[in-house]
């Protein structure tokens, strides 16, 4: 498809620019494992004096870091860079020359902007999810595996949709990056199952920012915790926002002047 | 020194003005400071009830307090120069401080205290809300209490120059940023952000208590919560002083050899 050899196309151009400042690579990979151990060292001492914390196992939980770890990686790479770069974009008026792409702009804006320092948090997650699926052994069958996937792709969808609409309201508002980087704090929360918390914090992080939809429903889905609820609700919600956000980005273009161009 | 208040009076001034400018950013920052102690609230609460209602020497109300009482701490000690300092060297900004007949480091302390005076309403507020939702206990005798605020007065005035001291760095070298990272973890776990340092493996406990990190943190907490006995809490009090004379050398010695290096790299 087209999309994608663009991505691709995108993705080699962050590679040339960013292989000037290689020793970048050490720095990003320290800073990574870092956060790695501080996760796994807390998470070592807490289960040091339980075994189960919420009705989540040690492995369970290790796998819900590594689900965090890739998700982060994912948000890193692609949609976090691709948004403050449109946000930037309308306040300065270079909108214009994305918008006069033969391409679709929202697309393009989505796409063009890849940190590929990112793939490290990517391959950590997923090496931690490996090493947790393995301890958990048999439990995990191709149907978990199946389900993994399938919530992985809603939840990384309606992390899209939800960045999407904040960064549209730059359309309106001079001022918005803020509201992303309160994402990056409540991301956090996510690195605990949501279960956990009480309810008007469970409510917050699953419809108000939903966290929830990136890192613990996958993680339930791997350790068997999914209901058909909760799958219909993630693929519905999928959906929904990706239209609604679909809805901001036109009415916004269409409030769109062009500010300095 | 009268021209010293005057500067301080005018840094509150533009700190408050600037406040208000980026209301967001302080919200952010705020959420920030409320979600990460909460979050270990709720975790360390739920290990607790699981495992009969305490863990090590803390009972789940006690974990509420403990980890209200960490928020309020950090509120009072926290810092931010440790992200601001690279940016200053490496656009130049340093340069204009340099040229005032002030050390640059009286401006940050007032901004931080003015930045302070007005978060500390709202984390006040936070915390009556834990408080109601959590039920923490404490019981303090009336000396704690009474010693809380110099210990806590001392580790701001610590935490201040460590982070001050540390974010020199930026003199040497332009990747604070795996220094800070550094920082921040041994933080985490030393100074008991992340537990009380009791539920620790012993040999961390001898290492949190030699380096500064506890008596940043955990110590004031430790004191208000009545887990501290008199002479406890004055070992503390020293070891808080003899921190800040350290500290205080190091941060003059650091800033001689760094303003030496200082290039204004782009200016």
């Amino acid at each position: 498809m087209n999309y994608i050899r663009m991505f691709v196309a995108f993705f080699w151009v962050a590679i040339a620019g960013e292989v000037a400042y290689r020793v970048n690579f050490f720095f990003q990979l320290f800073q990574s494992l870092v956060s790695l151990v501080v996760a796994v060292a807390g998470l070592g001492i807490i289960f040091s004096y339980t075994n189960t914390l919420g009705g989540w196992g040690h492995e369970e939980i290790l796998a819900l870091v590594g689900v965090y770890l890739l998700v982060g990686g994912i948000i890193g790479l692609v949609i976090q860079p691709g948004m403050q770069q449109f946000i930037e974009s309308v306040r300065d008026g270079t909108l214009d020359f994305t918008l006069t792409k033969p391409e679709d702009a929202q697309l393009l804006v989505s796409i063009r902007q890849v940190n590929i320092w990112s793939l490290i948090d990517i391959m950590l997650g997923l090496g931690v999810l490996a090493f947790a699926l393995v301890r958990l052994g048999e439990k995990v069958g191709g149907a978990e595996a199946g389900e993994f996937l399938l919530m992985l792709a809603a939840g990384a969808v309606i992390i899209y949709s939800f960045f999407l609409i904040l960064a549209t309201l730059s359309f309106w508002f001079v001022r918005v990056e803020n509201f992303l980087t309160i994402f990056q704090s409540m991301y956090e929360a996510g690195r605990w199952p949501v279960s956990l918390y009480p309810g008007w914090l469970r409510y917050g992080l699953t419809f108000i920012v939903p966290v929830a939809f990136a890192t613990t429903v996958p993680a339930e889905a791997l350790t068997g915790r999914l209901t058909l609820t909760t799958i219909v609700a993630a693929l519905g919600i999928a959906v929904f926002l990706l239209v609604v956000s679909r809805y901001f980005w036109r009415v916004g273009l269409r409030h769109y002047s062009g500010t300095s161009a | 020194m009268k021209a010293l208040i005057e500067l301080y009076i005018q840094q509150f001034k533009t700190t408050i003005a600037t406040m208000f400018a980026y209301r967001a950013s302080l919200l952010i920052w705020m959420i920030g400071q409320v979600l990460e102690p909460l979050v270990y609230l709720i975790v360390w609460s739920i290990v607790s009830n699981a495992s009969g209602g305490s863990v090590g020497d803390y009972t789940t109300k006690q974990f509420a307090a403990y980890f209200i009482l960490l928020m309020l701490v950090n509120q009072v000690t926290y810092t931010w120069v440790m992200y601001e300092f690279e940016y200053r060297i490496r656009q130049g900004t340093l340069s204009f401080a340099l040229l005032k007949p002030v050390h640059p480091i009286h401006s940050d302390i007032a901004d931080n205290i003015s930045s302070k005076l007005i978060t500390t309403p709202f984390m006040v507020l936070v915390a009556g809300v834990l408080t109601a939702i959590f039920h923490p206990s404490i019981s303090p005798a009336l000396w704690a209490i009474a010693l809380f605020i110099p210990t806590l007065l001392l580790a701001f005035a610590l935490r201040f120059l460590i982070e001050w001291t540390l974010a020199q760095s930026a003199f040497w070298t332009t990747r604070v940023g795996a220094i800070n990272q550094i920082y921040f973890v041994l933080m985490l776990f030393l100074s008991g952000q992340f537990a009380p340092l009791t539920l620790f493996p012993y040999p961390i406990q001898v290492v949190a208590y030699v380096l500064p990190f506890r008596w940043l943190i955990s110590f004031p907490i430790d004191l208000v919560s009545g887990r501290l006995t008199l002479d406890q809490a004055f070992v503390g009090l020293g070891a808080q002083a003899a921190w800040l004379v350290i500290s205080y050398f190091l941060f003059r010695l650091v800033w001689r050899a760094g303003t030496k290096v200082y290039a204004a790299v782009g200016a």
